[in-house]
């Protein structure tokens, strides 16, 4: 069985592996730390959050400070999409964040069968314009 | 030395007592209780209850009288609305409740903001536990007792709530309660929330709870002192009579239940109702994965200066259990006013549960009696008496989006869900709090109720709704700026207007906050104040791979009346803060920025002062958002075309902004592909990025990393222990200031022979 657990990420219960919903990539050992198993960038939050007001003239121009904040961004190094994001003081290591006891996962899903899935499958770009 | 000498002897049971009697009647103050203060769980069910229970437990029958005392709390909350002066009160920052005989919040009002009530057991419990049998004080029908100090339980001092018991027959049987957001109470700063307080005692009126009805009629002299302590007289003597009354329409409403089915079925039905919904979180949270999720936010600012303020959250599930560890947060700040009593926090946390995850569960305080949580003695997030806390919504509302956060990462894999899964909501008051004397000589001091208007989080099917509700109160509004005018003398010169690009992009995007431009007019006494956090660091985490929102600062336009503007010259004027800073069209002004925390200042007329909403965080990758969507964001005006074709990779014609889906799809794998070729394996990244030590270049307040045992105190050098409280003093800005220019005027050999 394999547990849906974020947008992008799921456990296979039988191999203990984080995988890749989009792409089917194994990721990271389920019990550790899925984010060493992808790739990251260290993001100017300049340029996600564009400045409004002119940066030349102001202090404060509604983007983040580059000095104060970055955004990791961690992606699937098979198929590139972007599983999470972290906003990070600079230097601070990057959270553990989702830390499963896999046991219990097995145990719970075990007891109730794949028929209680969630049924959020893996996302598919829609197709469109080409109805000729 | 022989052992025996040295144990003291263990006193008897009767010498004991003795001590304790000695202890109970030489009390000097009765501070806020620990006992009381620290728990948040069900009290145990009393005798009383337990007989009652065994006479009526039939669910229809106590489901039949819950739904009757709901809507006896709906009808309360109602007039409250309706009837209260306070602008809180007009749009619902309000809220009534009912409460078991030993204290416990069991049925609340559908509306309003449920935080407040759910933090009221705290002050009925100081009352049972204090004033019942003192001989001085008492608790007889017809009372009623007034209370604000956070301490003794609220979010902060500018709440204040009515507190009245219900007999039946000379047995007392429950408590009712309503709760408003008052605005003044008699601060350094006008408005009720003073970010300029640096000691409890500048935070204006701090009532323990004390009585202030008896035979149903407030004491007037009581009432006389409490108004001369408050900038709004009238204010104060209209809103507790409106509270009272509310109160007395709720007793009524449970009378008619004693009278029909007795107090034994009244008393088992508000047991009944938190015991099950009790049971039943627990139930909910044995359905989630077991797991550890971590967190943090990052509060930019004290209001006073700019620093790194951490909110650390690591949340547990194991079995049924569910534990919040707020340990590795920020010290408290000895003389700043963003510390929270830990009962606050723990109130907005249970407003992620009965708002955002289990919103069908009766509102009361069982649905977050079972969680526990954890903080460090004298942090930010529990801070200690003699620490100021009138701006505790900044840590109370960072807080709660770390749980938000957190919570999501679990509930998306239940199979059983009982709403979306929602990327945190905006949580800053993004709104300008004001005061002086009014254009009809009233003294005032309140706030423009667009604080109620955050934006929401996207969900997991779903953009956030823009500018839709406060995380404090998922039906509050956000009032009628016209109605609002009439009474105060400044205009809202633009509001409501979306501010375009200030963005939380993904494949679901937050939803928008909107532009606010105030302007004085009619008063020569008038002035402003802003208090939120954000203007360098989002005060937000995005959710699987979406992004948080940007940052908003203040903008000021001085040396101008745009009044005349308006009059002499009205194409100059513009209508957003873009065009208004970027274009600066009226001559000889001085524009300026700054951060959120903004001192009350008077104002002259036609000065503007301009700020912005705030988004809600966006929910996954942003190259999977539909092209139509984007589209139309862009004809919205949330997003210029340069920016959504830049982030989102999407192309469209400039001028007709025609897709080109074939063209998008090519730009989008592009993209995936740039992405893998500029990051790197995250072996790799961490041994160039993680650092041992926060930056010195910056005032950081918290644990760095993985040790939560240490907490950094501005500076890498600076540190205390988590459990090992010490003072934590900030310096003011403008000695900041000066020393800095003193240190160049000496640099300069300016300073000249001034002796020392
Ligand atoms: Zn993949």
């Amino acid at each position: 069985m394999k547990i849906p657990m974020t947008e992008y990420l799921r456990i296979d219960l039988e191999t203990e592996k984080w995988e890749c919903r989009v792409c089917d990539h194994v990721i990271a050992p389920a019990g550790g730390n899925y984010k060493e198993g992808l790739l990251v960038h260290n993001r100017d939050p300049r340029e996600i959050h564009p400045p409004i007001i002119d940066p030349d003239k102001y202090r404060f121009t509604f983007s983040p400070d580059p000095e104060w904040v970055r955004i990791l961004e961690f992606c699937c190094p098979s198929c590139g999409t972007q599983v999470e994001t972290e906003y990070a003081i600079p230097g601070h290591p990057p959270l553990w964040d989702m830390q499963v006891d896999v046991a219990a996962l097995k145990a719970q899903w075990a007891a109730r069968g794949p028929a209680a899935l969630p049924d959020a499958g893996p996302v598919v770009m829609p197709e469109r314009g080409h109805s000729h | 030395m022989n052992e025996m000498s040295t144990r003291a002897k263990t006193p008897t049971l009767e010498e004991m007592n003795l001590i304790k009697k000695f202890l109970d009647d030489t009390t000097l103050f009765l501070g806020p209780d620990p006992e009381i203060m620290q728990n948040h769980d069900l009290m145990p069910r009393t005798e009383i209850e337990d007989a009652a229970i065994g006479k009526v437990s039939d669910a229809h029958t106590v489901a039949k009288i819950r739904d009757r005392i709901q809507s006896g709390c709906d009808e309360g909350y109602e007039m409250v609305e309706q009837m209260g002066a306070a602008p809180g009160a007009k749009w619902g920052d309000v809220i009534t409740g009912v409460y078991s005989a030993s204290g416990d919040l069991a049925i609340a009002s559908a509306g309003g903001v449920l935080i407040f009530s759910a933090l009221v057991h705290h002050p009925i419990k100081f009352i049972i536990k204090n004033w019942m049998d003192d001989p001085t004080v008492g608790v007889k029908d017809g009372d009623g007792f007034i209370h604000n100090d956070s301490r003794y339980g609220n979010v902060h001092n500018t709440d204040q709530s009515m507190i009245i018991p219900i007999f039946h027959k000379g047995k007392l049987v429950c408590w009712v309660a309503s709760t408003v957001h008052e605005g003044e109470n008699g601060a350094i700063e006008p408005g009720g929330m003073p970010s300029m307080a640096e000691s409890p005692s500048d935070e204006g009126l701090k009532m323990s709870p004390f009585k202030v009805v008896e035979n149903y009629q407030i004491k007037r002299d009581i009432l006389t002192f409490l108004q001369n302590s408050v900038r709004e007289p009238k204010l104060q003597y209209e809103d507790m009579k409106v509270k009272l009354f509310a109160c007395l329409r709720i007793k009524q409403r449970i009378e008619e239940t004693l009278n029909s089915d007795g107090p034994e079925a009244l008393m088992a039905t508000l047991r009944l109702t938190m015991e099950q919904v009790r049971a039943e979180v627990k139930r909910r949270i044995s359905e989630w994965p077991d797991m550890t999720v971590r967190s943090y936010i990052i509060q930019d600012s004290t209001l006073r200066e700019n620093c790194v303020v951490k909110i650390n959250c690591k949340l547990t599930k194991t079995g049924d259990r569910l534990i919040f560890d707020f340990r590795g947060s920020s010290p408290e700040f000895t003389n700043r006013a963003t510390n929270t009593i830990v009962a606050g926090l723990k109130g907005m946390l249970a407003q992620v549960f009965l708002c955002y995850v289990w919103p069908d569960l009766p509102r009361g305080q069982a649905a977050f009696a079972p969680i526990e949580v954890i903080t460090d003695p004298h942090s930010i997030v529990n801070c200690s008496y003699d620490a100021p806390n009138s701006q505790s919504l900044m840590s109370i509302f960072t807080g709660f989006t770390a749980g938000q956060h957190a919570v999501a990462k679990f509930l998306y894999s239940c199979p059983e869900k009982f709403t979306r899964v929602h990327a945190p909501t905006f949580n800053m008051i993004n709104t300008f709090i004001w005061g002086g004397v009014s254009q009809h000589g009233e003294t005032l001091g309140n706030l423009c109720a667009d604080l109620n208007g955050m934006g929401a989080g996207a969900t997991a099917s779903r953009d956030g709704e823009h500018a839709l509700a406060p995380i404090f109160a998922t039906m509050a509004d956000i009032g009628e700026q016209e109605l609002n005018e009439e009474e105060v003398p400044f205009l809202q010169l633009v509001s409501k207007k979306m501010t375009r690009d200030a963005i939380a992009p993904g494949k679901y995007r937050g939803g928008q906050g909107y532009t606010m431009m105030v302007a004085t007019k009619d008063s020569e006494q008038w002035g402003f104040m802003t208090t939120a956090q954000g203007a360098k660091i989002p005060p937000l985490q995005g959710l699987f791979g979406g992004y948080a929102c940007g940052t908003y600062p203040l903008s000021k336009v001085k040396d101008v009346d745009v009044y005349d503007v308006l009059m002499n010259e009205p194409e100059r004027f513009r209508h957003s803060i873009e065009e208004i800073m970027n274009e600066q069209p009226f001559e000889d002004a001085d524009y300026s920025t700054h951060h959120m925390g903004m001192g009350f200042e008077i104002s002259k007329r036609g000065e503007l002062f301009m700020i912005s909403q705030g988004a809600g965080a966006g929910y996954g990758d942003l190259l999977e958002r539909d092209p139509e969507n984007i589209i139309k964001d862009i004809e919205e005006g949330l997003i210029s075309p340069e920016v959504a074709a830049r982030l989102y990779k999407v192309v469209f014609d400039a001028a007709t902004l025609a897709i080109d889906f074939d063209a998008s799809e090519a730009a989008r794998a592009e993209e995936r592909q740039a992405r893998i070729k500029r990051s790197v394996p995250y072996a790799e990244f961490v041994k160039g990025w993680n650092k041992p030590k926060p930056p010195a270049h910056l005032q950081y307040f918290g644990c760095w990393g993985d040790d939560v045992g240490t907490l950094y105190m501005g500076a890498p050098d600076i540190t205390r222990r988590g459990d090992q409280p010490r003072p934590n003093y900030m310096m003011h800005p403008k000695d900041v200031r000066i020393a800095e220019l003193e240190a160049r005027l000496e640099a300069a050999g300016a300073m000249g022979d001034e002796k020392k």
